[in-house]
């Protein structure tokens, strides 16, 4: 990101206005200092964080080598919502791979946790470890629990 | 007969050299790396980098002519088992590689060398040459053991009397309904330890065995990866790894600080029938007692009752041992003969507390039990203490084994290093 406005700020010194002025970026969002409800769950996230998943995922997201998969820029959590919510809700009992090394460790289901703490924990790791995603709703999380057997 | 002082090799290299070879000192043409590896040792010990396999390399086995079998835990190159072979400067080549299946077990005794995957004994005839004669028929002496995405490596030993000892690890952390989930109750006379959880028996020299020909040898025990036969009381030694969290499955009973620091990594030294008490109990090592575990109905202070043995040692919670090994040889100083080597894998389950081993310990023993303090033998593997602390460790020492010249060879499984550790080497 940092290289390409680099990029982009030479190109307008270059005299290249014309070219860029049709690429003008649109005016940029940040939401974590803009918006209190998401720096609000990104808080409440890192305290679930360090309660239930820091054992197994590390404090650092990184995972354990063949037994508990990283959080950092997987599909698995920057991918659909939905099925990282059930994940949480419901757990994981099947190995999975992520760049050709293969993941282990049965995933405990954390249903106890109420919809706002899977929330807030989803969107936490979605936004750290070097993550960018759009914030968990309490909504989808309750559309998942909807669906898991009783 | 090594009777210089490491001081006095140091400040005589040359005089020294030149006594060894007169003594006729032949591992002193080993060379050690001028960084010993990157690792910390006792003073005059020294180590190199055998070699590097890119491989996840488990176990390994020296035959007594010099070549190095190491085994993989996942097939590399469609190769389960490489081959390795030393120039005298101690530097290998991997010439070679069989087995089309990934495992942790390996082991050289009586001219076999016998091999595990994560579900099967293998053994392949070794020539006078200590190379394996045909690679591509090994022959299968034991299948169909259990294995279900954890605690699955079938780690292997022999005894002198043609008998085979495999670990099959029990497919849980405590045998609760639901298994590493908070508040899950442990199911009574749990169920995995019918076919897990134990060390078993089998021959040695026969093919196709299965649970019904084997014999279950000592149940209790959640996973031992490093095991070894101790010559001088002729028993059986394993290290289990502890369970796994205390806080996140009961926070009310115990802290992060405690679940960092129990259960005990605990070395059992087992005879037939041996009941460690696996999932009913683990061993606290600040109580010193077998406290009955809360899946059970533990509260971190009542004892477990019942007929289960003690450890005969106990190391800091969570260090993973992944390797055992009783030296035997004299390259040594004589206070390690028939003392135990353990390779610590290093924890995971620490955290947020710091992570804690990486390393390579030795544990003093007298007359086939331990006796006297543990000291680390090896250390850095992980390439410096912040990379301990976070568990983003360079190097994982996994595997033991005894070179014929006494020297001691360490695998590491998560980039393949393969290492050797020697005394009194000329740098």
């Amino acid at each position: 990101m940092t290289f390409r406005l680099a990029f982009l700020a030479l190109a307008l010194a270059g005299g290249a206005y014309s070219l860029q002025a049709q690429h003008r970026p649109a005016p940029k969002k940040t939401p974590t200092k803009a918006d209190p409800a998401l720096a609000a769950s990104l808080t409440r996230g890192a305290v679930v964080y360090k309660n239930v998943c820091i054992t197994c995922h590390q404090a650092d997201g990184g995972g354990v080598p063949n037994m508990n998969p990283p959080l950092i820029k997987t599909q698995y959590v920057l991918g659909d919502k939905a099925r990282l919510a059930h994940i949480v809700l419901a757990g994981l009992a099947e190995p999975i791979e992520i760049d050709g090394d293969e993941y282990k460790q049965h995933m405990p289901a954390q249903a106890y946790l109420t919809d706002q703490q899977v929330a807030d924990v989803l969107t936490y790791v979605r936004n750290s470890f070097g993550n960018k995603a759009s914030a968990v709703q309490v909504a989808e999380v309750k559309a998942v629990r909807a669906t898991l057997p009783k | 007969m090594l009777s210089f002082s490491p001081r006095y090799l140091l400040a005589a290299p040359v005089l020294a050299g030149s006594l060894a070879l007169l003594a006729g000192q032949s591992h002193v043409s080993v060379a050690p790396d001028p960084d010993n590896a990157g690792l910390k040792l006792p003073a005059g010990f020294g180590a190199l980098k055998v070699a590097e396999t890119g491989g996840k390399a488990r176990h390994l086995a020296v035959t007594p002519q010099g070549v190095i079998y190491v085994k993989l835990n996942r097939v590399k190159d469609g190769k389960g088992i490489l081959v390795l072979h030393s120039q005298p400067t101690g530097k290998a080549t991997v010439t070679g590689g069989f087995g089309d299946y990934g495992g942790t077990g390996m082991y050289v005794k009586n001219g076999y060398l016998y091999a595990s995957s994560d579900h099967a004994v293998y053994r392949y005839k070794l020539d006078a040459k200590g190379e394996v004669e045909a690679p591509g028929k090994g022959e299968l002496l034991v299948r169909g053991l259990k294995m279900n995405n954890q605690h699955e490596s079938k780690s292997i030993v022999l005894d002198n009397a043609d008998n085979l000892y495999v670990n099959i690890g029990a497919y849980a952390n405590a045998c609760q309904e639901q298994d590493r989930t908070r508040g899950s109750k442990g199911i009574p006379n749990c169920p995995i330890l019918d076919s897990a959880g134990g060390i078993w028996q089998f021959k040695a020299n026969q093919v196709n065995q299965t649970y019904k020909t084997g014999t279950r040898y000592a149940t209790g025990l959640r996973n031992v990866v490093g095991l070894d036969w101790n010559q001088q009381d002729n028993q059986l030694f394993v290290m289990q790894h502890g369970r796994d969290q205390l806080h996140d499955n009961w926070p009310a009973l115990y802290t992060d600080q405690q679940s960092a620091q129990l259960p005990a990594e605990c070395m059992y030294a087992l005879k037939q029938g041996d009941n460690a008490g696996w999932p009913y109990l683990y061993y606290d090592p600040q109580q010193k007692k077998k406290i009955l575990g809360p899946e059970y109905g533990g509260d971190g202070k009542k004892e477990a009752t019942g007929n289960y043995i003690d450890p005969a040692a106990a190391y800091p919670a969570h260090m993973a041992p992944n390797g055992l090994l009783f030296y035997t040889g004299t390259m040594f100083p004589a206070k390690y003969r028939n003392g135990a080597f353990i390779a610590f894998h290093g924890s995971w389950n620490r955290a947020p507390e710091p992570q804690a081993g990486y390393y390579v310990v030795f544990q003093p023993f007298k007359d086939g039990k331990p006796s006297g303090q543990w000291e680390v033998f090896a250390d850095n593997f992980a390439g410096s203490a912040a990379k301990v602390a976070s568990g983003r460790a360079d190097h994982r020492p996994c595997g033991l084994a005894q070179g014929p010249d006494g020297s001691l060879y360490v695998s590491d499984d998560s980039k393949g290093t393969i290492y050797r550790i020697v005394y009194n080497a000329k740098k």
